[in-house]
């Protein structure tokens, strides 16, 4: 079996990556993260799951006719992400950039095995991904994300909120019962994966503050590797 | 093989008296006790399948069988994606492992669990061997590739249909020529196509053969004719739905 997942990459690059729930507060993280990065002169490559342009259309078509089981719809993720991983994600990371990823594999264990898919299939599935260098985690208790989703009016949408699992024909009911059965998953994922946890209750700043400390410890190192090179 | 040597394979995942998934299965489609008979015709590109599905279907239905038909690659979700893929030859090889994979997922759920369920015998023109088979000689890890399809159901009877690449040769020339995918062009195996197709149709037959006592496959030697095949395949299909 492929244990890629589980095992540092050797690619010069830096693969950073914000998991959390909808409304954790997670994207504006990496936002900040990454202008303070490019601020730095380091070259960044931002990606975000789901977004490959091939697979969007049978997305698109599944989620029309509200079509898509949990299986599919999580085969359907993996192969966007495969997509993504071998064009957009390894390239930057073997010419040394940083690349920042917006959810990431541990986004496919706490979703899918909510919709009831089988926790070790979708953690073998997903082991030809690369090891991020740091994952961070933004845990919010649901309530507080849902709050914030309430305040931007976010129209909730269907398979965000597990409609698809028909657990509350309500939107707003359904996300709190899904998101929150996500957040223990994400809870599992901590120690089995090694992820990093930001208290998303906290300021933004304050958020930031603790991102940028923990990125900075790996770009210290891959400066230092520059140099020696360079000296070689 | 018996049809009750399932029971030797009695995996925590699946009931043996109904059917058992390949690996870990799909928690929340329980299999077990369905009256539903699912029959796997596998086998290289132009060996026959189709026609011997055809003539299958015929003696059963006027035995008094339902029958439904599932291909590879025929889902109404996945169809126009693979399309797609194909006609631009963007797609690297895991990405095409596993929008085949999503496909089939679509229809193991769609039709192929509801039809046995509703008690019909299931004839599949090709299943998960073939992707095996192809992801296999493309490179793909294979312990990765039987985990991901462990949400397979492993069909009641497989029969694979096994020709030499000769034979294969004279058919598919004889039919409609060589194309690029059945060549294996993308592998990249020579830039003439008659050289690519033998290459690469030597490498799938050979990946089948090691999959046959794997998946216990019944094997047939398609080289016959029509006939004498079909006659193979009512004998052995009788004694398994009417022991």
């Amino acid at each position: 079996m492929l244990n890629i997942l589980t095992k540092p990459h050797e690619y010069p690059g830096k693969l950073f990556v914000v998991e959390g729930i909808d409304g954790s507060g997670k994207t504006t993280q990496l936002g900040l993260l990454e202008k303070w990065l490019t601020a730095e002169g380091h070259r960044v490559f931002l990606t975000e799951w789901n977004s490959s342009v091939l697979v969007k259309a049978a997305t698109k078509t599944g989620k029309k006719q509200n079509a898509l089981t949990p299986m599919t719809f999580s085969l359907l993720h993996a192969t966007d992400f495969a997509d993504r991983l071998l064009y957009k994600i390894i390239p930057p990371l073997k010419a040394g950039m940083i690349v920042l990823a917006d959810r990431y594999a541990y986004t496919a264990f706490a979703r899918d095995v909510t919709r009831g898919v089988d926790r070790e299939w979708v953690r073998d599935l997903y082991s030809f991904a690369v090891q991020p260098d740091l994952a961070l985690y933004f845990r919010v208790p649901i309530e507080v994300s849902v709050d914030r989703l309430m305040a931007r009016r976010v129209k909730l949408k269907f398979y965000e909120a597990g409609m698809d699992l028909g657990w509350s024909t309500n939107p707003l009911e359904s996300f709190r019962l899904f998101q929150g059965k996500v957040l223990g998953e994400y809870d599992r994922l901590v120690s089995e994966f090694g992820l990093e946890v930001v208290d998303a209750r906290a300021s933004i700043t304050d958020q930031q503050r603790h991102v940028r400390q923990l990125v900075a410890k790996f770009l210290a190192g891959s400066q230092a590797e520059t140099v020696d090179d360079a000296v070689v | 093989m018996t049809p009750s040597s399932d029971a030797a394979n009695p995996g925590a995942h699946g009931d043996i008296q109904g059917g058992r998934y390949y690996g870990r299965g799909v928690p929340y489609l329980p299999i077990n006790e369905y009256p539903g008979k699912l029959i796997a015709i596998e086998g290289t590109d132009g060996v026959g399948r189709t026609t011997q599905i055809q003539l299958l279907r015929e003696w059963l239905e006027v035995k008094g069988y339902g029958v439904i038909e599932t291909g590879w690659t025929r889902s109404m979700l996945m169809q126009p994606t693979i399309e797609l893929a194909k006609s631009s030859n963007t797609l690297n090889k895991l990405t095409f492992v596993l929008l085949y994979a999503t496909d089939f997922a679509d229809r193991l759920e769609k039709e192929i669990i509801p039809a046995l369920k509703a008690g019909f015998v299931v004839l599949s023109d090709r299943y998960i061997f073939t992707a095996l088979a192809r992801a296999g000689v493309r490179g793909i890890d294979r312990q990765w590739l039987r985990s991901l399809y462990g949400f397979a159901i492993a069909p009641h009877l497989v029969f694979y249909l096994r020709v030499d690449v000769e034979t294969l040769i004279g058919r598919v020339l004889e039919a409609r020529g060589m194309d690029f995918w059945e060549s294996g062009m993308d592998l990249k195996l020579g830039d003439d196509i008659y050289d690519s197709f033998r290459a690469y149709q030597n490498r799938l037959l050979r990946e089948y053969a090691s999959m046959a006592d794997e998946f216990h496959f019944r094997t047939l030697d398609a080289r016959r004719s029509v006939d004498r095949i079909q006659d193979e395949l009512r004998k052995q299909v009788a004694g398994f739905l009417e022991p």
